[in-house]
């Protein structure tokens, strides 16, 4: 609800200073997101059916996915860094969560960058701040408290092929007991001088295969639950992290 | 511009629509707000009213009444109160409750509570109902339940002295109409509000739990424990629950397919709602088929008695070996936290009791 007011405010902001009619019009960008396995496009129609094959092997059903972006910025050739406000909680069997922003209003010209965090940074990170977040999605208090980033869920088949639960959960590191290591990432990717002259979609999207790959190989035999307070697991998965997003931007010829 | 203008017209028609009363003079119910916990405040989004349905002393009084008047069931013995019993939490200690025919349902009656904080807004074990009032529809119809007809529950009431006068002072008419009823007793369900036990008196600084309770919250919040706190709230989510519907390792095949009957979605059988964990002291039998007669029962299943079905919760996650095998140490103590979320004052309070 707050999300969507600000960006209103935004939208009528800026239309309303746009009252020379030669000047090039503001653009609307929605940004979307969306998964794939190497490529291939995910969604919840997989949930609990599609089978796929991590790096190390294992056959896995994936039954949930949810994450959380923050902080998306664009940036311009005139070095302007428009933060859209809000955060997003992606559940991919909410169509409703796939997109950040429908509406978003930004001056034409040349973009260079976008950059958001996976999670919240640190800053954001509050315990108990954002009732939304509140009914299922607080990171334990004795793991450093604050909220998830992401819960992926499913069940994988072990050496005898039969069906075990696995639970990815990522979010604030344990070190030990009362000391705890910010894990989000901050995630800057080159738009290459991208013209945005007309209204355009950005595509936020995630490779899952990419959880499992690189730099660890992950093995679901050895850690499928039980992670949220394993401090290896939650940094394991913070590398392997840094490689899964990438974005596509596309201008819609009206 | 246009943009302006359009928010500007926008603005205009609800201020017209706010001063728009063209109901009679003798109409004007007494607007209320819900009496918000403290912590429900702190924490949660604003609970949800239904615009259509404000909240009025008039139509909370009225729908207490129609809670407790057995004249909406068909024989007129049945009141919604013969199975949901205050002292109880607002359910029914029989495993499956007794319709008016003698029928016995297959499922257990569910406790009643904070229903205007069900953010996913799907009622019953199975989420077939989709607003308070949409749910209070359903029982009076129910063949194994109050198996009467709404035409003739309507005109059962319109036929007292009384009921039409206090549909006048709720609603502004006389005549009785089902959609009226549903009203009514959903704003009188939306006052039963569970938020002060001692557990919330803990968050609050006003009390100190024991180091039992304290180190059974811990087991509630330890993935590698209990992790309970994925599906039924936290110290951040003061509902203890998450309103969404899981299979929680109870059968390896079904004869109840929950969610699965209402979505038609194979991956949706057996599952059923995460019911909120206050008040499990007076609510049990425990599950929506009420096996389970103590809240050991419970943490047993949790505990050692998992079986794998296909769409079984993957936080059921040691299931291969039926759970996590607590100790009997962790158990108790988890068991004396859950009890801390029972709150007595919520079963005994006047306002909840039958005014008939
Ligand atoms: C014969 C016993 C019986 C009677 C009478 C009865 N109920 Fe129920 N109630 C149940 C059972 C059993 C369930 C769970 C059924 C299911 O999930 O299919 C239930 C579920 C509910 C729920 C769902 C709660 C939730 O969190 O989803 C509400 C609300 C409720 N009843 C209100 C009422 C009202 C209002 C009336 C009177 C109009 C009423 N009941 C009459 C047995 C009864
Ligand atoms: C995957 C989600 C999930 C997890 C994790 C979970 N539960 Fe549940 N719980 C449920 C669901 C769903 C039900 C209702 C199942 C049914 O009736 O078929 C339930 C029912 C219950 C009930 C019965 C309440 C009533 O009114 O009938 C209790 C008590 C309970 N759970 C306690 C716990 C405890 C303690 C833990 C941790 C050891 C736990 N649950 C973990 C989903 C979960």
């Amino acid at each position: 609800m707050k999300n969507i007011a600000l960006l209103l405010i935004l939208a009528i902001a800026f239309v309303g200073c746009n009252d020379d009619d030669d000047s090039p019009s503001n653009v609307v960008m929605s940004i979307n997101l969306s998964q794939n396995w190497d490529e291939t496009n995910v969604t919840a129609a997989d949930f609990g059916t599609t089978e796929f094959t991590n790096q190390n092997g294992e056959v896995l059903k994936i039954s949930k996915l949810r994450y959380l972006i923050s902080k998306v910025t664009l940036y311009n050739s005139y070095g302007d860094a428009i933060e859209l406000p809000g955060y997003n909680l992606v559940d991919i069997s909410d169509d409703n969560t796939l997109s950040f922003t429908k509406n978003a209003v930004f001056p034409p010209g040349t973009y260079t960058r976008i950059s958001f965090v996976y999670g919240f940074n640190e800053e954001d990170n509050i315990d108990n701040a954002y009732e939304d977040l509140n009914i299922d999605w607080a990171w334990p208090d004795m793991l450093g408290g604050g909220y998830h980033f992401m819960q992926q869920e499913g069940t994988f088949k072990d050496p005898n092929g039969d069906p075990q639960p696995y639970a990815y959960h990522n979010g604030t590191a344990r070190v030990s007991e009362g000391v705890f290591e910010q894990n989000f990432i901050t995630v800057d990717i080159d738009l290459e001088d991208y013209s945005i002259n007309d209204n355009a979609i950005i595509d936020i999207k995630m490779n899952i295969a990419e959880w499992f790959k690189n730099p660890n190989t992950w093995d679901l035999n050895v850690f499928s639950g039980g992670l949220m307070g394993n401090y290896d697991a939650q940094i394991d998965m913070n590398q392997n992290g840094q490689n899964v997003f990438s974005v596509d931007v596309a201008i819609v010829e009206e | 511009m246009k943009l302006n203008l359009i928010s500007l017209v926008f603005l205009s028609v609800i201020l017209f629509s706010c001063s728009n009363d063209d109901s009679g003079p003798d109409y004007n119910p007494t607007e209320v707000g819900l009496e918000v916990p403290e912590i429900f405040d702190l924490l949660l989004p604003d609970p949800l009213i239904p615009a259509n349905n404000p909240q009025t002393v008039e139509g909370i009084a009225l729908g207490r009444k129609l809670f407790y008047e057995p004249l909406l069931s068909g024989d007129g013995t049945q009141a919604c109160a013969d199975c949901h019993f205050a002292e109880n939490a607002f359910t029914d200690p029989d495993r499956f409750s007794t319709g008016i025919d003698g029928l016995i349902g297959d499922r257990n009656a569910m406790p009643v509570f904070n229903v205007a904080w069900n953010f996913n807004e799907k009622f019953f074990w199975d989420g077939r109902a989709l607003s308070v009032e949409d749910q209070a529809f359903g029982p009076v119809v129910n063949l194994i339940e109050m198996n009467n007809t709404w035409p003739n529950a309507v005109a059962s009431l319109q036929a007292t002295d009384n009921y039409p006068d206090l549909f006048l002072d709720a609603f502004g008419t006389a005549t009785i109409d089902s959609v009226l009823v549903t009203k009514a007793i959903a704003q009188f369900e939306r006052t039963l509000i569970s938020g002060n036990s001692r557990f919330d008196k803990h968050l609050l600084g006003e009390i100190t739990l024991t180091d039992s309770e304290l180190n059974g919250f811990n087991v509630f919040m330890d993935e590698t424990k209990g992790d309970c706190f994925h599906c039924h709230g936290s110290d951040a989510n003061p509902l203890w629950t998450d309103n969404i519907f899981h299979n929680n390792g109870l059968d390896t095949s079904f004869e109840d397919i929950g969610l699965g009957k209402v979505t038609n979605d194979p991956l949706d059988h057996g599952k059923f709602k995460s019911p909120s964990l206050r008040n499990l002291a007076y609510s049990a039998p425990y599950m929506h088929d009420g096996r389970f007669a103590t809240l050991d029962d419970v943490i047993n299943h949790y505990s050692e008695g998992l079986v794998w079905s296909y769409t079984i919760d993957p936080l059921m996650k040691t299931f291969a070996e039926g759970g996590v095998h607590l100790s009997p140490e962790d158990k108790a103590d988890l068991k004396a936290f859950l009890l801390s979320l029972s709150e007595p004052e919520f079963t005994t309070n006047p306002d909840f009791q039958d005014p008939n």
